[in-house]
């Protein structure tokens, strides 16, 4: 038993019992950040404001969306874009943010590679951050069934229709998914389940995930230098704060990270409010109607490059490699073989790769939305087998890379 | 500073690129642009679909003939779908420039209401009896609402006019097919049309309500305005009212799936899931957007369409005016909060560098 003594005022009282002191100095002002560092390095502040947006707008939604086949489309539309006083602000900030959320997703993912921050004891971060992009993927796709519109009801037959497995026919499994043959009541609310409940409390333990992975190996620089935190920390808190190569989460960081947020939300609100078609299909105004396909089903264009890998193939093949690029990416760290830490444009080889990758999962994320016509056939086809032999390359192009 | 700068004009670049992409580039592969040509009707859409249709089979024929072995019988049955397309074609060209020909003539409302009296209160009248699924409409608003060209066109040849022909082939005929045989000479076309005009209100006084609900409202539905083919729903106190208008309601729109072969849409958010220059240039001439559709073309003039599209606002998306005024104080907010984190910044960072 710890010794209690008469506290001295709120502020003691409270640190004999839970050390907020300590815990301020952990998490805040002693926890240290490299100062070479790039507006890139604030990706993570900016999702977690946005996965808050989506948290927040998401809780003022679920006051009025109600999940039955026959009132979710009228409750979204009419109920909450009409009736309740802003509900059209949080469904827009809740649609947007979920489209915006994977921009930066995708942004912190590139710079985590062209940086090289998934190697010598930060592989942990990138698994969990895939992992986060695994779950935030399907936290999307649930969400995206709610609105119980055209695209919600046929991008939910597609997308359970994958379970299938192809030429295996696992039609059982297809409609043990769906709880029904098509989609339907039971469908509606086990996705709805997903999405408030499930979904969110896995996004938020692997949020906690993923930063405690980064305590150990500490967060990565713009060089991918080897930084001494002890000997750095301990320049700073004697007072050569501009000679330290590291610098307190907070205020020092976090003052950045809010410069950087403060620009990412006014263009997340200029979306909201004038540019919002991108993240609100026009066809999903449509209520699902199971006897009427749309002209031109494609998911959201976040998933629109995993989808062009599906696409070009055969069925069963198409299956194959759209399962291997969606795990692919968790491997990254084991693929790349080379021990350098640095950014892509100094690891001669790999630079071209990083480049090329970004260029083909662009490609790809175009040809995903095209209809599957003549020469975007073609172009999706090219782009999804250079996809493979990007990363097929990837360990014989990192072995030979020259120690920096 | 100028690192920065550029790291990030390579991420903007990138995004807009992928932007650009899926959303313009994409959707303009998708929905080829279709212009509205400001709801003047002189027949050029209905005769471009035909020559479109003439190309195809133009193209098919030559197809069948690249062939080793030609399909005779196939041949033979695109002959005569180019023999069909060219009458058409040549039915509408001389359609629309008997239109036009009338269209210079003046017009007598005097006259006109004799006309008007013999040849069209048989079936436009107060009984609103349904024929064939479809209530004759009332036309106090008519002669306001809709275009002369496509006035004179539809007492013409209703089916040509509304550029539903191809619905009317072989054995069924339009339901206001009898129209050719009450009101004959042009002179009296014109004048019934005055008529028709000389007793609709004034252009300001027809409201977007007035304007949709005689226009489209006798086949679509807009719940989210309470708006029914058969008239708005009234609030009802007996559950028993209620269930016998919506009876009524669903027979109606029995008697309208009948005629058009699908129940035609509730508009209710077709301004989101469409648009305003989508629904304008279906009003203009459905079938340049829907090839086949049994919807008939609506004949609204300018004025017309536009109250259409603010009762479509109306609907479906009524705080887009909240929308811009929010929207603008955020902006505004936001100016603040980046200046305000900008200079913390700067003062945190001070003793950093």
């Amino acid at each position: 038993m710890a010794k209690f003594t008469k506290a001295t005022g709120l502020k003691d009282w409270l640190n004999q019992r839970l050390a907020i002191e300590k815990v301020e100095k952990v998490m805040a002002s002693e926890y240290w950040i490299p100062k070479n560092i790039n507006f890139l390095w604030a990706m993570g502040m900016v999702l977690a404001i946005t996965f808050g947006l989506l948290l927040i707008s998401g809780i003022f939604l679920l006051m009025y969306y109600q999940p039955n086949v026959e009132t979710a489309f009228d409750s979204v539309n009419y109920t909450i874009m009409q009736e309740v006083g802003f509900g059209w602000l949080w469904r827009h900030v809740h649609a947007v943010a979920a489209s915006v959320v994977f921009l930066i997703i995708y942004i912190h993912m590139l710079t985590g590679i062209y940086y090289g921050s998934y190697k010598k004891g930060r592989e942990m971060i990138w698994i969990s951050g895939m992992l986060l992009f695994v779950t935030f993927s399907a936290e999307a796709f649930s969400g995206y069934m709610l609105p119980w519109g055209q695209m919600s009801y046929w991008a939910g037959m597609v997308i359970t229709n994958l379970f299938s497995a192809g030429s295996l026919e696992l039609n059982g499994v297809v409609e043990w998914i769906r709880g029904d043959y098509v989609p339907g009541q039971a469908f509606l609310n086990r996705f709805f389940m997903l999405h408030v409940l499930l979904l969110p409390l896995a996004i938020i333990a692997l949020i906690g995930i993923h930063f405690a992975a980064l305590r150990i190996p500490h967060v990565n620089n713009q060089d991918g230098e080897e930084i001494d935190f002890e000997v750095e920390s301990k320049k700073y808190l004697d007072g050569d704060k501009a000679g330290s190569k590291v610098i307190r989460f907070a205020n020092d960081f976090m003052s950045k990270d809010m410069f950087v947020v403060s620009v990412f939300l006014m263009f997340f609100f200029y979306l909201t409010f004038w540019n919002y078609g991108f993240a609100m299909d026009p066809v999903n105004f449509d209520p699902a109607d199971g006897l009427v396909t749309p002209a031109h089903i494609y998911p959201e264009w976040y998933f629109l490059w995993s989808y062009e890998i599906l696409r070009p193939f055969s069925k069963d093949l198409g299956l194959i490699a759209f399962a291997i690029a969606q795990v692919i990416f968790f491997l990254l760290p084991f693929l790349d073989r080379s021990d350098n830490v640095a950014p892509a444009n100094r690891r001669g080889a790999f630079a071209i790769w990083f480049w090329l990758m970004v260029v083909d999962l662009i490609v790809l994320t175009a040809m995903g939305k095209l209809p599957p016509e003549g020469a975007f056939n073609t172009i999706g086809l090219v782009a999804a087998l250079v996809f493979f032999a990007l990363w097929i390359a990837l360990p014989f192009i990192t072995k030979s890379e020259k120690k920096l | 500073m100028k690192k920065e700068l550029f790291i990030l004009s390579v991420v903007v670049a990138f995004s807009l690129l992928t932007y650009w992409l899926v959303e313009p580039f994409a959707h303009g592969q998708m929905h080829p642009h279709v212009d509205v040509k400001g709801f003047v009707y002189n027949g050029a859409s209905d005769i471009k679909e035909v020559d479109n249709k003439i190309a195809k089979i133009r193209k098919d024929i030559e197809a069948e003939k690249a062939q080793e072995k030609p399909d005779a019988k196939k041949l033979g049955m695109l002959d005569d779908d180019m023999k069909a397309a060219e009458t058409r074609r040549e039915a509408k060209k001389v359609f629309w420039n008997d239109v036009e020909r009338i269209a210079a003539l003046e017009g007598d409302a005097a006259a006109g209401e004799a006309s008007y009296n013999a040849g069209c209160t048989g079936c436009h009248n107060d009984a609103a009896l349904p024929m064939e699924g479809v209530i004759p409409p009332d036309l106090k608003t008519s002669g306001a609402l809709y275009e002369r060209h496509y006035l004179i066109g539809l007492i013409k040849d209703p089916a040509m006019a509304s550029n539903v022909d191809h619905k009317f082939s072989i054995v069924r005929h339009h339901q206001m097919e009898s129209v050719k045989y009450m009101v004959t000479t042009d002179e009296d076309i014109v004048n019934t049309i005055a008529y028709l005009q000389s007793i609709a209100p004034k252009q300001e006084e027809i409201t977007p309500d007035i304007a949709f609900e005689d226009a489209c409202g006798r086949c679509h539905d807009v719940r989210y305005k309470n708006w029914t083919i058969i008239g708005t729903k009234p609030t009802f106190k007996d559950r028993r009212d209620e269930m016998a208008f919506d009876i009524k309601h669903l027979d109606a729109q029995e008697g309208i799936t009948g005629y058009m072969g699908k129940l035609p849409p509730d508009l209710s958010m077709y301004i989101r899931s469409r648009g305003a220059h989508y629904i304008e240039a279906f009003m203009e001439d459905p079938q340049q957007l829907l090839l086949g559709t049994s919807m008939p073309r609506v004949g609204v003039n300018a004025e017309s369409a536009e109250k259409v599209i603010a009762y479509l606002e109306e609907a479906g998306d009524p705080k887009a005016a909240e929308r811009n005024r929010v929207g603008m104080y955020v902006m505004i907010y936001m100016v603040f909060f980046i200046i305000v984190a900008f200079l913390w910044k700067k003062q945190i960072w001070r003793d950093l560098h």
